[in-house]
């Protein structure tokens, strides 16, 4: 019993500690060794990334801004395939399970390099529509996964009774098979929304100079030695995370879970 | 009806794989050709050649961090799923469900500046130690290195592959479970010999997209060890920003595919197995 609090209060620190640690980088006007703790605090880099002048907001907006399109993207292409996979004979399901994952299950900076020189040919590098069609591709192994198993779980025999009593496949699967799969299939478009804000690699390769999102600004804030701006900019992208983290469990049942992968 | 089953629902597949194959299978090609092309044009290994000589290094390294990274996210997920499902206590279970999920969906690049400044020589970790009085100030050293990357990795990954495994878990039939409570098996039996094995392949593919997830991130290695040796992801995009090479970068990058084909034909040959079962 001892050994399982101690276990636990040691899983705590090292899982808290970090962003503890975050948060008083972002609050640190003067923080230097041997002091464990910030010398003086304050607000002033707060005010220096809040600044309408300051590129956070506007980085902020470019984030959201694609993240929400991804989303839209990655849906209207999934929730088709999801139910394909789901529900209709497909020769070969495994193999096209397999090609949504392909994105994921390859290292994707090879890729990214690739696609870059492609885009750079097709003169649409460095913009916001290629930032989200790499984005999308991305998610699809997320949003196409799960709504499958979100479909997967929808009970055959309510889609049955709703044929029986006359409605068209159409109309059952707007009135049931959609609504019913509707938590799954919104669970997975916050896994992609999320994906997309937290996606620091493609934006790399295929956005910069002229795409700046929160990935990049936190990067270039933190190689350039700048400790608040990134912590501050890191807080700002753990916003939604955390809202999401703390909803996704009403969206996310156990067994659509259970139904993931197989 | 004029469109068959199969037809309709290949029909429904089809926008979403035509993107997969512009921005993933397309972009595949130009990176193999690439590879294999010499300076002149035509066959050539020399790519590879250049991508061995200059990061051999590196290659293990990376396997090496992506291996030992999976293992132990695997370990605490199974840990903490197992806690979470069997576990009796409810202050520690209670206590464990609120906590373990934090790092879930936090970006890669945060928990990378994260451990950046907690790991460091004078970060929170040794500081705490050290004022705790479990080390001496003199002691602290930075874990900025190749355990700095695993630790990253590990934090970041573990409640992804909990959260999945303890789904699987909790879908279990709980009477089997407890008919081998009933029999006396200890909790940490149960667990390894009759709930594991029944959700092995919910582990197996979140460890899947772990490993190659661990395989893909630049932000990591860049941010948290940044000297000698490093992880593949960061030599190629240190061969394009800094020379635009292509060839040597994109042999890199064929290497990094063969070591991630390896975690893909695990799940191939589980996904074909369970499709024959069908």
């Amino acid at each position: 019993m001892l050994l399982a609090a101690f276990a636990l209060a040691a899983f705590a620190f090292f899982l808290i500690g970090p962003l503890v640690n975050l948060a008083l980088w972002s609050v640190a006007e003067r923080w230097y060794t041997p002091y464990k703790l910030p010398v003086v605090y304050g607000t002033r880099y707060w005010e220096q990334v809040f600044r309408p002048t300051g590129d956070a907001m506007a980085s902020l907006a470019t984030s959201v801004w694609i993240a929400v399109l991804t989303v839209i993207v990655a849906l209207v292409l999934s929730i088709p395939a999801g139910y394909a996979l789901a529900r209709l004979k497909l020769p070969a399901r495994a193999l096209f399970m397999i090609v949504f994952l392909l994105p994921q299950a390859f290292p994707s900076v090879a890729i990214y390099i690739n696609v870059a020189r492609i885009f750079y040919q097709l003169g649409i590098n460095g913009t916001v529509f290629a930032v989200v069609l790499v984005h999308a591709a991305h998610g699809l192994v997320y949003s196409v996964w799960i709504a499958a198993a979100a479909f997967g779980a929808v009970d055959r025999d309510l889609e049955l009774a709703a044929r029986n009593i006359g409605a068209s496949p159409l109309k059952t699967f707007f009135s049931v098979t959609l609504p019913l799969a509707a938590p799954g299939i919104i669970a997975s478009g916050i896994f992609v929304f999320l994906e997309s804000l937290d996606e620091f690699t493609g934006t790399f390769f295929v956005g910069v100079p002229q795409v700046t999102t929160l990935p990049l600004l936190l990067y270039n804030a933190a190689m350039g030695g700048n400790y608040q701006v990134a912590s501050i900019t890191a807080l700002i992208l753990l916003v939604p995370s955390v809202l999401f983290m703390l909803f996704i469990e009403r969206f996310l049942r156990a067994d659509v879970l259970a139904k993931v992968g197989a | 009806m004029s469109l068959s089953q199969r037809q309709l629902a290949l029909l429904l597949i089809a926008p979403g794989l035509a993107l997969v194959a512009a921005l993933f299978l397309y972009p595949l090609c130009f990176s193999l050709i690439s590879a294999f092309t010499g300076p002149q044009g035509g066959f050539s290994l020399q790519a590879f050649a250049k991508a061995y000589e200059l990061y051999s290094g590196d290659i293990l390294f990376t396997v090496i961090i992506v291996l030992a990274s999976c293992l132990l996210t695997g370990l605490v997920a199974t840990i903490i799923a197992g806690t979470l499902t069997l576990g009796e206590n409810r202050f520690i279970v209670g206590t464990l469900k609120a906590l373990y999920r934090w790092p879930l969906f936090i970006p890669f690049i945060v928990a990378a500046q994260c451990m950046r400044t907690f790991l460091a020589k004078n970060g929170l970790m040794n500081n705490s130690f050290v004022a705790m009085g479990l080390m001496e100030p003199l002691q602290a050293m930075s874990f900025l290195d190749w355990r700095g990357i695993i630790a990253t990795f590990v934090w970041k990954q573990t409640p992804f592959v909990a959260l999945l495994l303890a789904g699987a878990l909790a879908a279990l039939d709980r009477a089997t479970l407890e008919a081998g409570r009933n029999l006396g098996a200890s909790r940490l039996r149960v667990l390894v010999e009759l709930a594991l094995p029944q959700v092995m392949p919910q582990l197996l593919v979140a460890l899947v997209l772990s490993f190659v997830t661990m395989l893909s991130v630049l932000s990591v290695p860049m941010m948290v060890a940044g000297s000698q040796p490093t992880m593949l992801t960061v030599d190629m995009a240190f061969r394009i920003n800094a020379y635009g090479d292509y060839s040597t970068a994109n042999a890199l990058g064929v290497i990094t595919y063969l070591i991630s084909a390896g975690a893909a034909i695990i799940y191939l040959k589980r996904g074909m197995a369970q499709e024959g079962t069908r």
